[in-house]
């Protein structure tokens, strides 16, 4: 037996970050070529704009696709943001879960710090060819200029080429990296997702040449940037066990009651008191020595225990007057409403929704309603189906709001249905963040959203449904009222003054009757007036 | 019954007063009895449905002013045709709103409501205003002698219905101006073209001496009109004899009897007061031990309908009886079924026993 074990001891070693996504390259949204195309994009400008963002500059970026034929393309994304300092750019770049951003709770686009890397890693595997990056910090300062791999052993930068390079820019990064990729225009292209990155981004101009050349602007729609967010600690409705083991061990505090007011947020001298007492342990123990029998116990103490919701002064909405702003910027609609919702929680988790409806104008009218999903300011493109947001809106009775809907469909008409998750911690589903997790809190406060908005939308259409009936039937009086007066002419032998006399009275008299008429007005089948004035009674007869 | 011409005085009535309406500023009406079984009353004594007074009243609004116009339109066309002494099927009335524009009409069917409509308002038929139906009559043969006028010359023309052949005579559109001979002791009228080809083959009218006329179905208002003016005028007695089922009963014999409640404005005219009910009765059904199909849910549905909502059924128990006997057993008895006991049962046994013990009939 113990040979066995030497032997199996042989072949076990440990498996680095780098290679686990090499073999699993799906999980990261890479899983074929006209996906890795946009996520390698989108990880760009995500980073960009949230530098950017950090550094209040308002961001200008330019993307660039250069086709180099069998499937390869030159991906440039280059933005006018802070820049990173020299020694920072390989360990950024080709490092693995190395950031800012996972390690505390503040409302951004990347969270774990890993997309970029995962791309420059996705280059490497696919083309070969190393990343180059350059980047900038301030006018006086030169422009540093990387070309990088990952060393997927041990999951860190290998140098191909280091230099200053001549750069005209203030300051900024630029990432240039070759990839196996594939590019079609519409639905979960690069360039809808651009297009619906300006859309949640008024702030944001992007600059966009396509593979083919073309080159696509969206400007921004506002000089105001987003507040910027506020950074807090976890609430402890939202710490799971190993997170909690996790913090007690790398904790400064020393007891078990600092470390609760000093780690967490709302929890104050009363609350540790109460949690303690009930999870049975002294709050003056010693925080590192909490085994894990008493962790769990801290856990379940916590979820008994009443505890004051997260702040809420950490989100950023985008606001809905902007939202509608940056909605009415990219699509040429006739109406638009928008709405954003007061912060609720899930698992101690601060959120707001928003949601923006537009109606009618240059939209198809007999599709389905086009669905925009966005957390923290980025498009969801992928796993419609999944989502909370797209559950959401099957469940929403569209018909209440005048739209046409199938049951467990989306609703028919020339709709398009934007809806904004803004949160410190986004729950998606899977590591590729293409949908938002089904927290009931989440669906709930969604829904709410949709039917403010559907409510908007319900009291535009049936206004414009009146004033269409009311043309229709000033449409009618013009068309048919002259040959009333025609026919009496020839019944009566009317002169034509005395006919001209019975069309402008009787002209008179519909339109004077016409506000009455309305409210008294059954339905009717208007369809050329297959309705007799007078209408027979039952059809026994074989006449 | 001529085309009077207190029609034209109606139509002019009808216009100066929609005319003297819009010139006050007032909105004009058109009016016309409710045409339905709910609106009619049976008599006997009358011997037909007749209207009760509820009437419909539209007055002229915007999503009415098209048929509106059309209305007067139709007007002034039976003006024309009545003033010229002319007519026009319903058919061709509805081509000749083809040049009338925008309220020309779409469908006949559009322009046959209207005439209905117009029919309704001044409660007379649409032959008085110069319109007549596509369809004829029932065809007859027997003991008769149509005289009618040729069309050109205005001569008699006498026609010998025991000439016919194997064919017969066909009853035409207006039957007002015809006259008739006859020695016939009653008139048979039969709902199918079968048995009607069956009972002219054999010269059944010769044997029993009557008058064979054939209604195909629910009889037109021409053929209606025909046999009660011959009913009327030769004092003939009129016996039905139709398929064993709610149809049969309910539209044929019914309608034929006592009119329709979507046409109770004409009923007057229009229906044969004097018709009594030969068969197929559910109880011919048991003593014939006749071949039978289930009655279908739609069946079923008529016959109750008819128990509750018919006027002339509710003042008839025989006949109450006997659309529940026919409920109880589910069937339902076509004529033919009789040849079940050979081709000519019907000449030699069941229309000789019928007429021989009228306590089998209904009323």
């Amino acid at each position: 037996m113990a040979a066995i074990a030497h032997e199996l001891a042989k072949q076990q070693r440990e498996i680095s970050v780098a290679e686990f996504f090499e073999k699993n390259r799906h999980l990261l949204g890479f899983d074929n070529k006209r996906k890795a195309l946009l996520t390698v994009v989108k990880e760009a400008v995500d980073n960009s704009l949230d530098a950017c963002e950090e550094a209040k500059i308002l961001p200008e970026i330019s993307v660039e696709l250069i086709d180099m034929q069998n499937e390869r393309f030159k991906v440039i994304v280059e933005d006018n943001g802070p820049g990173i300092v020299k020694k920072q750019i390989p360990n950024i770049f080709a490092k693995l879960l190395y950031g800012s951003k996972f390690h505390r709770l503040r409302q951004s686009r990347g969270q774990q710090g890993i997309g970029i890397s995962a791309a420059v890693l996705y280059s490497q595997l696919t083309t070969g060819r190393p990343t180059k990056i350059i980047s900038k910090i301030a006018p006086e300062e030169p422009a540093q200029m990387y070309e990088l791999h990952i060393d997927t052993k041990t999951n860190s930068p290998e140098i191909i080429k280091e230099g200053i390079v001549e750069w005209k820019k203030e300051h900024g990064t630029r990432i240039e990296m070759d990839i196996e990729g594939s590019y079609q225009k519409g639905f979960q292209s690069v360039d809808e997702y651009l297009k619906e990155t300006a859309i949640v981004n008024p702030h944001v101009t992007i600059i966009y040449t396509t593979p083919k050349a073309e080159q696509m602007i969206f400007p921004r729609a506002t000089s105001e940037l987003p507040r910027e967010p506020k950074e807090i600690k976890p609430h402890p409705y939202g710490v799971e066990l190993g997170i909690l083991i996790k913090m007690l061990r790398d904790t400064e505090a020393r007891t078990v009651q600092s470390f609760f007011m000093n780690e967490f947020s709302r929890v104050g001298p009363g609350t540790v008191k109460e949690i303690c007492e009930k999870a049975a342990i002294p709050p003056n123990t010693k925080a590192g020595e909490i085994n894990m029998q008493q962790a769990e116990r801290l856990i379940k103490a916590i979820r008994e225990t009443k505890i004051i919701a997260p702040p809420t002064d950490c989100i950023v909405p985008i606001g809905a007057e902007l939202l509608e702003k940056g909605l009415k910027k990219e699509i040429k609609a006739e109406f638009y409403t928008s709405i954003t919702r007061p912060p609720s929680v899930y698992r101690g988790n601060p959120f707001v929704i928003e949601c923006c409806i537009a109606y009618g104008g240059e939209l198809e009218k007999e599709k389905q309603a086009d669905v925009l999903r966005f957390a923290n300011r980025v498009p969801l493109l992928y796993q419609q189906g999944s989502c909370a947001i797209t559950k959401s809106i099957l469940t929403t009775s569209w018909k209440s709001y005048g739209m046409q809907q199938s049951s467990g469909a989306l609703p028919v008409g020339p709709l398009i249905i934007l809806v904004h998750l803004a949160s410190v911690w986004a729950p998606f589903t899977s590591e590729a963040k293409e949908a938002i997790a089904h927290y009931p809190e989440i669906v709930k406060e969604i829904k709410l959203a949709l039917q403010e908005c559907g409510r908007e939308l319900l009291r535009y259409v049936s206004k414009k449904r009146r004033v269409f009936d009311e043309l229709k039937k000033k449409g009618y009086i013009e068309k048919y009222l002259p040959h009333v007066g025609e026919a009496l002419k020839e019944l009566l032998q009317l002169s034509d003054k005395e006919k001209e006399r019975v069309n402008s009275s009787l002209k008179e008299i519909l339109e004077k009757s016409r506000k009455v008429e309305e409210l008294y007005e059954v339905v009717h089948d208007d369809e050329e007036g297959k309705l007799g004035i007078l209408g027979g009674g039952e059809s026994e007869e074989g006449e | 019954m001529k085309r009077e011409n207190d029609v034209l005085d109606k139509i002019k009535e009808l216009a100066s007063d929609v005319y003297k309406k819009i010139i006050a500023m007032k909105k004009p009406e058109l009016s016309a009895p409710l045409r339905s079984l709910s609106n009619v009353t049976y008599d006997p004594k009358i011997g037909y449905f007749e209207l009760n007074n509820q009437f419909k009243t539209r007055s002229m609004s915007v999503s009415t002013v098209k048929t509106f116009a059309q209305t007067l339109k139709i007007l002034g066309l039976s003006k024309n045709l009545v003033e010229t002494d002319d007519i026009a099927t319903k058919r061709e009335a509805y081509y000749v709103s083809k040049n009338w524009g925008d309220v020309r009409f779409l469908e006949q069917a559009e322009s046959d409501t209207i005439m209905d409509d117009v029919e309704a308002m001044f409660m007379t038929n649409r032959e008085q205003l110069g319109f007549i139906p596509e369809e004829k009559g029932g065809d007859v043969s027997g003991n008769l002698i149509v005289i009618d006028k040729d069309p050109t010359t205005g001569k008699e023309v006498r026609i010998d219905c025991t000439k016919m052949g194997t064919g017969a005579y066909s009853v035409p559109s207006s039957v007002e101006h015809l006259e008739f001979e006859t020695d016939a002791k009653f008139i048979l009228a039969i709902e199918t073209a079968g048995m009607y080809q069956r009972l002219v083959k054999h010269a059944y009218w010769k044997k029993a001496n009557c008058i064979l006329i054939s209604l195909g179905g629910v009889p037109t208002r021409a053929c209606r009109r025909f046999i009660r003016r011959l009913s009327d005028e030769k004092k003939l007695p009129v016996y039905c004899f139709v398929d064993g089922d709610c149809y049969g009963y309910l539209n044929i014999y019914r309608t034929l009897k006592v009119g329709s409640g979507n046409a109770a404005h004409i009923n007057k005219y229009f229906c044969v007061p004097n018709a009594q009910f030969l068969g197929v009765t559910p109880q011919d059904i048991i003593d014939y031990k006749l071949p039978t199909h289930p009655l279908k849910d739609v069946d079923i549905k008529r016959i109750e309908d008819g128990l509750k909502n018919d006027p002339f059924v509710k003042y008839h128990p025989e006949w109450q009886k006997a659309l529940k006997q026919m409920l109880a057993m589910k069937k339902r008895a076509e004529q033919q079924a009789l040849a079940q006991w050979g081709l000519n049962f019907v000449i030699t046994d069941y229309l000789p026993k019928k007429l021989e013990n009228k306590k089998t009939w209904l009323p």
